[in-house]
This record gives structure tokens, sequence and C-alpha cells, in this order.
């Protein structure tokens, strides 16, 4: 295949969901089926182009592919001298995520129809913007802002410039709001327990205040290096060039990429903006998935992956740049969130706060050096969080069921005793009458359980056993299972890296690596094992097949992906997967990705270390065992409580409550802000401003009264008297007109004799 | 030799009578014929001025006859109109026709 054709392909892989999204927007209201036919279609599309491209990009190896990316740029905005340019770049980084990426996206669309009840009847009960019992009532849009989220992620990842990187960046942040209050009627008996519509506007106002940073990055970048074309900053003369620039004393390469890696802060939720992840769970299932794996956080690693080589210049000879303040952050966050998922009960959070710590690693890792082991760990991160949140999904989806069965039969055999004339229970009576009144308000028929909280589950692997045995392989990747799961392969590359370079690190990423595991298997054990808890655990039954489907393939990459990232210097495995004769350790998709930024960043090669090997062997065990022997070998009885928190107490109530960050936001940054808002609103707007604007209204009416008066009394009645005198003067004057011949003649008469008499005085 | 001014008093005399004639007449013959008098009058000042100041220009007489062809077609066309609104009024009393009042 020619070049040219190459980019017109990678042009299209962005181009077709966002056409789905129009297409969906503007012709497919109501129409459920061709609405997620024309989505699905549009990502298998993006997904068959992916993949040719991702090929052929193999094929032609990744140094072959860095020197000669398939690019095309057309001038896009010219500035003065300079011209803004937009463009495709596939260089090896952009065929890796082109191939997770659609992959993820295309499994989403595909879950999505299962878990919008694409196979259910429409439930006359359903209103939009409430969780539907039947068929999602907007349907349509939901596949609209599902494929619009997805044409700004592979906008983001094709990109060859910051500036395309960052106009993907926001219209995920937009869909993000969409999607997270995509039940925006929805509220709960709980007051205190956050909404969608409020989760939304935390997700978006949060990440905004990071976005601002971003851009400021990218106008310094802009301004000292004159193009935001990835291709023409990253070489060794403009990263030297940024290097030497200061700024405050510090040199401007490092200026840039704190600031956008503020942006990248709050898009990947790493601490302390990492509050807006885990309420964004309040959206649906997919939506979290789309979020957590396949777009969004992944595009803020991305991107500072992306933005790596800029600190080129900074790095000590030899060696490949570090940069504090992303591993400090990354480092911390991966430990803090992973504290705070042990503790959590609702099945969405726990995994929610895991990602926050599995994007702390890839961060750190980054942050350290580890180039190659950060892209990994996102990659396989993304195939095995979106099976996790897929499960998830369809966990609480077949939870959701058997308490919608329970109630019915519950009904059924009140209505049962009623008829048989046994006891008569006047309360569920009432209850009764009210259910099948209620048609106007959706929450009436909304269950009193939560669907969600992992201590209402129980037993669900008889139940659910596809959901189960993904769920467990997802979960075992994530806590980085030993040798056959993809998580493994990443953690411990980025672990070996963090041993050599910087011992602090390793250690912290150890720890959150065992409670990983540790939390991951509570998560499993409270869920799947024993016996159920609930009666809606009772009546759960397997979901849908468009559910299971894409756990299933899901599943696959979860374990396979891995492999691809063996070192060939680890024993056995690496010389089966690699073959022999290489020189320095080097596995497959290190040998395709790191030609990326070979030409300005260069790595020392990492040997194998047994050290390192122990110890995530260790984590990772250790910490199921641990899992298992506190939630899996007695499975909790309905009632139960959590055994850790009488063994924890004063600080499980500290991780329970998240370390009362969002409480310290709220008292520290929410409330003065909406204090001062009210202030300023009171006294500078209404006072303020709007007294100026009311003075100068009753001003300016003033004098337009004034005017009208004088216009009344003066223009007005000015010429109103003037016509009336001429009138007044031309009806005397009639008077002379009689009709009689003889009083014209004396009239001519009188006038000759006075005109002649004036002559005579006048001229003689 | 009678001089001019005798003329010119005898005409101006004339004149006053036709003008006299025609303001205070009620009767509209007796007006018209007192704008005979007035023309008259004016032949009078014509003829006399001729003979005495330009005897060998002939325009003063040519004059003369001129405004006697207009008074007899003015008596014609005024004795033709009181005819026509005396059929219409039975009257031909100037103070009642007063068909040009506004």
């Amino acid at each position: 295949m020619t070049e040219e054709t190459l980019v017109l392909l990678v042009w299209l892989i962005p181009a077709l969901p966002l056409a789905s999204f129009f297409i969906n927007f503007l012709f497919l209201r109501g129409r459920d089926r061709a609405a997620h036919t024309v989505a699905i279609g549009a990502a298998l599309g993006s997904f068959v182009l992916a993949q040719i491209v991702f090929w052929t990009a193999v094929g032609q190896g990744g140094e072959h592919l860095a020197e000669h990316p398939i690019a095309l740029s057309i001038p896009w905005l010219p500035t003065g001298l300079t011209t803004l340019n937009m463009g495709v770049l596939t260089d090896p980084l952009t065929a890796v995520m082109l191939f997770m990426v659609p992959i993820a996206v295309l499994m989403i669309f595909i879950y999505s129809t299962g878990y919008s009840n694409i196979n259910k009847a429409p439930d006359p009960h359903d209103e939009p913007g409430y969780a539907p019992h039947g068929r999602e009532p907007l349907y349509s849009r939901f596949f609209g802002f599902l494929s619009l989220f997805a044409a700004g992620m592979l906008t983001l990842v094709v990109a060859d410039n910051i500036l395309l990187v960052f106009i993907g960046w926001e219209i995920m942040g937009l869909c993000s709001y969409l999607l997270i209050g995509f039940w925006y009627a929805r509220t709960y008996p709980d007051a205190k327990k956050i909404t969608p519509r409020q989760a939304a506007v935390k997700a978006f106002m949060t990440t905004r205040v990071a976005d601002i940073f971003m851009l400021l990055g990218i106008a310094f970048l802009y301004s000292q290096t004159g193009s935001l074309s990835f291709r023409e900053i990253f070489t060794a003369e403009a990263t030297h060039h940024l290097a030497e620039v200061l700024f405050l004393g510090i040199p401007a390469a490092q200026v840039i990429f704190m600031l956008l890696f503020i942006g990248t802060i709050g898009k990947s939720a790493q601490f302390p903006l990492h509050t807006w992840l885990p309420d964004a769970m309040e959206g649906p299932t997919p939506v979290s998935a789309m979020i957590h794996a396949a777009a969004m956080v992944s595009a803020g690693v991305y991107m500072i992956i992306r933005m790596y080589p800029l600190l080129a210049g900074t790095a000590h000879e030899g060696h490949a740049p570090e940069f504090a303040p992303m591993f400090i952050v990354g480092a911390f966050t991966a430990l803090f969130a992973s504290t705070i998922a042990v503790a959590q009960n609702d099945v969405k959070k726990v995994l929610a706060y895991s990602t926050i710590s599995q994007l702390g690693y890839m961060v750190a890792a980054l942050g350290i050096g580890a180039y190659v082991a950060a892209t990994f760990h996102l990659i396989t991160h993304a195939f095995f969080k979106a099976l996790l949140f897929m499960g998830s999904g369809s966990v609480i989806h077949g939870v959701e069921h058997g308490l919608h069965t329970a109630h019915n039969r519950a009904q059924l055999s009140a209505k049962a005793e009623q008829v048989l004339g046994h006891a008569e229970p006047p309360a569920e009576h009432g209850e009764q009458a009210e259910h099948n009144h209620g048609h106007s308000d959706p929450t009436a028929h909304e269950p009193k359980m939560d669907p969600q909280d992992m201590f209402n589950m129980g037993g669900l692997r008889k139940k659910m056993p596809v959901t189960f045995w993904t769920f467990l392989i997802g979960g075992f990747a994530l806590s980085g299972f030993p040798l056959i799961t993809a998580g493994f392969w990443s953690k411990d590359e980025i672990l070996a890296d963090a041993f050599k370079h910087n011992q602090l690190v390793f250690w912290v990423l150890a720890l959150s690596a065992f409670l990983t595991a540790f939390y991951t298997m509570r998560q499993i054990g409270l869920t799947f094992l024993g016996k159920p808890r609930t009666e809606a655990a009772e009546h759960a039954h397997e979901s849908h097949w468009t559910m299971l489907l894409p756990l299933v393939i899901l599943a696959f990459f979860s374990i396979t992906a891995g492999f691809v990232g063996v070192k060939s210097d680890f024993p056995g495995l690496g010389l089966l997967i690699n073959g022999p004769f290489h020189a320095e350790p080097v596995s497959p998709f290190e040998h395709f990705l790191v030609p990326t930024v070979e030409q300005v960043v260069h790595f020392e090669p990492l040997f194998f270390n047994i050290f390192p090997l122990i110890v995530s062997f260790m984590v990772a065990l250790g910490g199921l065992f641990l899992g298992w022997w506190v939630y899996g070998r007695k499975p909790l009885e309905a009632g139960q409580p959590d055994p850790l928190a009488a063994r924890l107490g004063g600080l499980w109530f500290v991780l329970k409550n998240k370390y009362f960050i969002d409480e310290l936001y709220n008292t520290a940054i929410v409330q003065p802000t909406n204090r001062l808002s009210a202030w300023v609103g009171e006294v500078f707007d209404r006072k303020g401003i709007d007294g100026v604007l009311h003075g100068i209204g009753n001003g300016a009416l003033r004098m337009a009264e004034a005017f009208r008066s004088f216009d009344t009394s003066v223009v007005n009645g000015g010429a109103d008297q003037l016509a009336e005198s001429i009138k007044s003067f031309g009806r005397w004057l009639r008077e002379i007109q009689t009709g009689r011949v003889q009083n014209y003649l004396l009239l001519a008469l009188v006038s000759v004799v006075l005109l002649v008499a004036l002559y005579i005085t006048l001229f003689s | 030799m009678v001089p001019l001014s005798w003329y010119l008093i005898a005409a101006a005399a004339l004149f006053c009578i036709g003008v006299y004639g025609v303001l205070a007449r009620r009767n509209s013959v007796g007006i018209l014929m007192g704008v005979e008098l007035m023309l008259n009058a004016v032949n009078v000042n014509l003829v006399a001025f001729w003979r005495y100041l330009a005897p060998d220009n002939p325009a003063g007489q040519v004059f003369a006859l001129f405004v006697l062809v207009v008074a007899a077609a003015e008596a014609v066309v005024g004795l033709a109109l009181i005819i026509s609104v005396y059929r219409d009024r039975r009257s031909i009393d100037a103070e009642q026709i007063d068909l040009l009042r506004w």
C-alpha cells in the first residue's frame, strides 16, 4: 500500500466516529437499531483502518517508521510569519495507541447495546435522564456522545501537533461532562451522595483548572520554538535550545513540561486533582470504561509520553531524562489511591481508585525515565481496566435485574395472600398502590437497595459464570499475577526500572502493588465468592451476550498483550519470544517503540535483575493471598461488617472517607469560592455594575422625559401654533372673497390708487 | 385752440363717471355701460395725445379703433352673460350674483 493511501486511512480513523456522531444526532433520534448500527459500524471501520495502519507499521518496523512516519500536514492557520499546520502523524507510539484505542472503543460500543437494554422493549415508566429499566430512552444520544468521545480520542492519538492534541483533549472533556451527567435527572434519597449532574460539573470544572495550565504550557512552547508540530520540536536542536533558555532559573523545557503535566494531573486524575474521577462513576458503566480505559485518562498519560522528548536536553549524558515532580506525584498517587480503594464498598469506586493508582504508576514510570514501561503499562492497563469496568457493569446489571425479580415476586406473593384472604398487610397495600400509580415519578420505581454495593452481592460466581471468569482474569491482570497476565509484565518492567533509578519510588510502587492485589482479591471475594447476601444477588442472572462478548475478547488481550513486553534476557520466556542473539536486553514492544524518541533521547540498557522480579512476585501473590485469606476463605455472611474495619479502627474510617480530601476541598475551595461568588455577585455585580447601569438608565430616562416635554411644548406646539395661525388668517382673509364683481373692482381700484400714490411718493 | 389739458380733464371726468357707474349701479347692464364709458374716456385720451403730441404717427388713432372693436366684443359677451344669468335667476341685480364666492 502506498504512503498516500495510508495517510488517508489515518485521516479517516477519527473521521468515522465523528461522522457517526453527526448522523446519530441529526437523523437517528428514536431509531435505536439504526443508531447503534451506525455507531458500531463507524467504530468497526476505525478499528479495521487502525489495524491496517498498525500492521503495516509493524511490517515496516519501528526504526523505519520513526524515520519515515506516515504523516501529512496541511497549513491551517497563518499566524504572521509562520503557519500553524494541522495534520496526522503515525510514528511507533501512535501505532501502538492505534492498536489499543479502537479495540477498546469497539468493545465498549458493542457492550453499550446490551447495557442500554437493546434486547428489551422500552418501559413506559422510563423517562429520559433516569437510569432505565427497559431500553434506554435516549439511546441514539448515548451512542452519539460515545462516538464523539471516540472521535476526540482518536484525533488526539493521530495528531501531529500539540494543538490538535489539545483539541481532541477538550472534545473529550466535553463528552465526559455530557456522559457522566447522562442520567441528569437522577437523585438519591441520601442528600450527601453526589448526583450525576453534580459529578459531571465537578469533573468538568476540575479538568478545566488543569487545562488552563496546559494551554499556558502550549503557549510558552510556541513562544520558545515557534512551532507546535512534534516533528519540529523534537529535534536535538530545539530540545537543546529549550533546555538552555532559563525561566526563573529553571530550564524552559521543564517549565513547559510542568505546565503540560498539570494538564495530565487533571485529566488523568493524579493527586491533588483526582477527586472528580471516583464521582465520575455516576455515569453509565460503558462511559466509565470509556473514560478509564480507552480514552480520557489514557489521553493524559499519552500526552506526557508524547511530550517526553521535550525534556531530552535536560538529561545527563547517556541517561534518559528524569522529572522529579512527575515521579513524586505519580508514586504518591499510586500508593494514596490504592489505600483508599481498600476501604470502598461500591464496586465501581474500587475500580475508580484503582485506575487513579495505576495511572500514578505510569506517571511515576515516565518520571524516572521509563518511557517504554509507561507506554506498555498504558496499553495493558487499558485492556484489563476496560474489562474490569465492563465486568462490574455486567454485575450491576445482573444484580439490578435480580432486584426487580425479587421485588416483583414480593408483590405477587402479597397479592396472592390478599386474594386468599390471609392477613392483609396495610402498609404493603399502600406501597403497591403507589407503585402502580407512580407513573409520573420514576424515582418511586427506583429500588431502595444500592445495587453497586459489594456487600449486597456475594455468590455471583454461580449466577454469572462468564462475568466471573473474565472478571477474574481482569482482576489478576490488575494485580500482576505472575507470568500469565499482561499486568504482570508491564508492572514488572516499571518496578525493574524504578529499582534501578530510584529506590524510594520502587518501594512505594511495590507497596501499592501489594495493596492493589489485596483490594482486587477483596473485590472478587465480596462480589463473586460465598453465598448471595441479599435476595437481589440470589435472583441475579447472566447478562446479554452483547455484554459478554466484549468481556471475553478483552480477557484474551488482558493475557496476551503482555507477552510483547517480555525482555530477551528474561529467563526462559525471553528466549522463546525474542529469539536468541540480542546484545542488549530488548522486548519486541521496546524494539518497536523506542525509535520514536531515539533521535533525541538515549536510554541506557536495563539488564535483568532478579531482585525486583522477586518483589514483583511476592507483592502480587502476597496481596492476592491476603485478600483471599480475609475475604475468600470464610466468605462474609449477610449483615456481617468488613473484618478489616475492626482491625484498622480509626485508619479504616479515614480510608473509607478518602482521607477527607473531598471535605477538605469543599471547605477550603468550593465553599469559599461560592461565598466569594455570592459576595462578588451581591456587592460588585448587583450594587456596583448594576448600580452604575441602573444609574445610567435612570439618567437617560430623565433626560428623555425632559426632551419629550421640550418636544411636545416647543417643537410640536410651535408647529401647531404656526399652522393654526395660518389657518385663522386664511379664514379671516377669505371674507374678501365675496363673489360680487363690484367689490373686486373696488378693491382693484383702491389698490391701483394706492400703488400710484406709492409710486409717486417714491419716485418723484 | 383748446389746450390739451381740457381734453384730459374731460376724459378723466368721463372715466370717473364710468367708474362710479361700474361700482355703484346694481343693474348689470348699467355696469356694462359704465365700462363702455371708461373705455371711451381712454379713447378720448388716445386721440387727444395723438393730435397734440405725435400728429405724424397714426398709432393713437389705430389704438382707439382697436379699443372700439374690443369694446364692441366686450359688450356682446357681457350682454350674452347677462341674458344667460337672467334666464337662470330672473334677475340681473349684481348684488345677487355671487357665484364666485368661496
